[in-house]
């Protein structure tokens, strides 16, 4: 079952066409990658589905529901959560702060709540403080708890920011560049963490630059170059095809010899 | 001086109830110490000024956004009691309430541009409000008083008990300041404190984890607004006499100082930050005008020196911008 459709979606700044008529589409249960070089309009179309920007033509649905046009806070009640390229953390709070927070729409506490301490407000404190143990026991961040949030390293910032996530019991998680700036250790722990989550019932949309990361973990794989679509296939597929070959090491090496520029005998 | 210091916030720290406590207790006798009534005026000033300082507070220090136009709030209150007041005989609570809530209708509506504007540009939003309430208020005759002002305000009495020395109006501002400190805490400890502070900290983080940012603004400037409301109430009952020139932009201004000197986003820097701002004006009395000049300096030494404040809020972005400030002298020296 498709659960995130993207129909002929674009975005232009004025000329430049960061994402052009792509079409996608992520079934249930899948972990989707989207890879292409720099500038491809990757984070771009992130931005799009999660609402952060709004569409120049295209629709956007979400389990059967049009969301294109709604903010990102909409959309993240409609179980779709994201994490972001550059870490947004909540950098001065500690973990367990960061992660109260992202309880915010499965809690209902309005003001007269707050400041009468009533029954809502004693039932939601004690459900976010139960849940956020249980989350981080589950990602075996617990020893963690009271930490300051700027103060880990940046492989468990990552974790943080996608146990957060967790928080709003989304359906879709999409992470932006989750293994950027990681050493190999580091990325292959986050491959490991994120085959668990997808284990445990999450679809998973994932941008990367990292091709081994991606290459192992995906189950299918969306290729943009110029903002456009070029491929969308297997892991295997995407190997193969001649399109990326190119976009990513260029016509010549694609080809499997250089091509001659005119005069470089000469220069020899 | 920093000994002291850590031993004071370590005292604070270990028994934060009974240093609460001891606090409430001095701020009850305190009247039964002071010597004069002029003293116990400038005591009912420094703690009306705490109130309004903890409504501005909610707004520059949780929700992070700039009001430098506080003063237009303050009028809105004080008219709307001092006018319900005179000429509809209506008794303290309810002007208070009714104050506090027109008050709240024009925070929201100063929040409306806000899904649009942040940092100085609301700012300016806010600047220009508190003009522009201020200008109607002295043109618009008919109702305000225009430039006469609204005089012979009822003294206000509670069970048939009037409160007309400095005595009673201190008790009263104090109530009144506790009430606002109670609900500004409890309020601040709860999702909807959360949703203010994440807004502040991380706008996007913020939405992209379902706050509504929109909403939560103008929540932040409905709460802000109805202190500035109470407090506006109190000072029509206590002054008796209201007039356009008590809500110049720079009585919002000096406000807003005693929020930056005392700490922007903690529950004790508005109260610190009135004691000193209170004092400073009182010593400088003999120099007139030119104390603006003293606020001045005083406003630029602790950005310079302590940008989050006397009290400091280590939880947020201020401090760490004083962290990164802190590494560059280090710098310095090696090269």
């Amino acid at each position: 079952m498709t659960i995130l459709e993207g129909k002929s979606v674009s975005k232009h700044f004025s000329g430049l066409k960061a994402v052009d008529q792509v079409d996608m589409k992520v079934d249930e249960g899948e972990i989707f990658g989207i890879i292409g070089p720099n500038g491809a309009g990757k984070t771009t179309f992130f931005n799009l589905c999660s609402g952060t920007y709004p569409v120049t033509s295209g629709e956007i649905w979400l389990e059967g529901k049009n969301i294109t046009g709604k903010h990102p806070e909409e959309i993240a009640h409609l179980g779709l959560a994201r994490t972001f390229q550059n870490i947004k953390l909540f950098t001065q709070m500690t973990v367990a702060e960061n992660i109260a927070i992202g309880f915010h729409i499965r809690t209902k506490t309005n003001i007269f709540d707050a400041i009468t301490r009533n029954r809502r407000f004693r039932e939601d404190e004690a459900y976010i403080a139960r849940k956020t143990d249980e989350i981080l026991e589950r990602l075996g961040l617990s020893e963690y708890k009271h930490y300051k949030a700027a103060n880990l390293s940046y492989g468990m910032q990552r974790k943080v920011e996608i146990a957060r996530t967790m928080a709003l019991e989304p359906k879709i998680l999409l992470l932006d560049e989750p293994a950027a700036g990681m050493n190999p250790m580091e990325t292959q722990e986050l491959s490991e963490f994120v085959r668990k989550l997808n284990d445990d019932g999450y679809t998973i949309v994932v941008i990367e630059h990292d091709m081994k990361f991606i290459m192992n973990l995906c189950d299918r794989i969306l290729v943009l170059n110029y903002g456009r679509k070029i491929c969308e296939g297997v892991p295997e597929e995407i190997k193969r095809n001649r399109e990326v070959q190119e976009a990513y090491f260029g016509k010549g090496l694609a080809a499997g010899n250089a091509v001659k520029v005119e005069g470089e005998e000469t220069l020899a | 001086m920093r000994e002291f210091t850590h031993r004071l916030k370590g005292m604070l720290h270990a028994h934060p109830r009974a240093v609460g406590a001891a606090l409430i207790l001095l701020a009850l006798l305190l009247p039964w110490l002071l010597p004069s009534s002029y003293l116990r005026g400038i005591a009912v000033r420094i703690v009306l000024y705490m109130l309004f300082a903890t409504g501005l507070n909610v707004t520059n220090g949780y929700g992070g956004q700039f009001n430098i136009g506080f003063a237009g709030f303050m009028c809105v209150g004080a008219y709307t009691a001092g006018i319900l007041a005179t000429s509809g005989q209506i008794p303290f609570i309810p002007a208070l309430i009714a104050a506090g809530l027109v008050a709240a209708f024009f925070g929201f509506l100063i929040s409306l541009p806000t899904s649009r504007l942040s940092g100085m540009y609301l700012s300016i939003v806010t600047m220009g409000f508190s003009e522009i309430i201020r200008i109607i208020v002295l043109n618009w005759s008919g109702l305000t008083g225009g430039p006469l002002g609204i005089k012979n305000i009822p003294r206000p009495s509670f069970f048939g008990l009037e409160i007309k020395t400095p005595v009673g109006f201190y008790y009263l501002a104090l109530a009144l300041l506790l009430i606002a400190l109670f609900c500004v805490y409890r309020l601040i400890h709860s999702r909807v404190g959360r949703a203010w502070i994440s807004i502040r900290e991380n706008p996007d983080a913020a939405s992209s984890l379902g706050v509504n940012i929109r909403l939560y603004k103008a929540i932040n400037f409905m709460v802000s607004a109805f202190i500035a409301g109470m407090g506006g109430t109190f000072m029509a009952f206590y002054y008796r006499y209201l007039a356009t020139d008590m809500f110049m932009i720079d009585n919002g201004h000096e406000v807003l100082a005693m929020v930056v000197l005392g700490g922007m986003g903690t529950m004790t820097g508005p109260m610190l930050g009135s004691l000193v701002i209170n004092l400073v004006t009182e010593a400088f009395r003999f120099a007139s005008d030119f104390r603006l000049v003293a606020y001045a300096v005083l406003i630029i030494v602790m950005m310079w020196v302590r940008p989050q404040g006397l009290a400091g809020a280590s939880n947020s972005i201020l401090a760490s911008q004083r962290a990164d400030k802190k590494k560059q002298p280090e710098k310095r020296e090696k090269t």
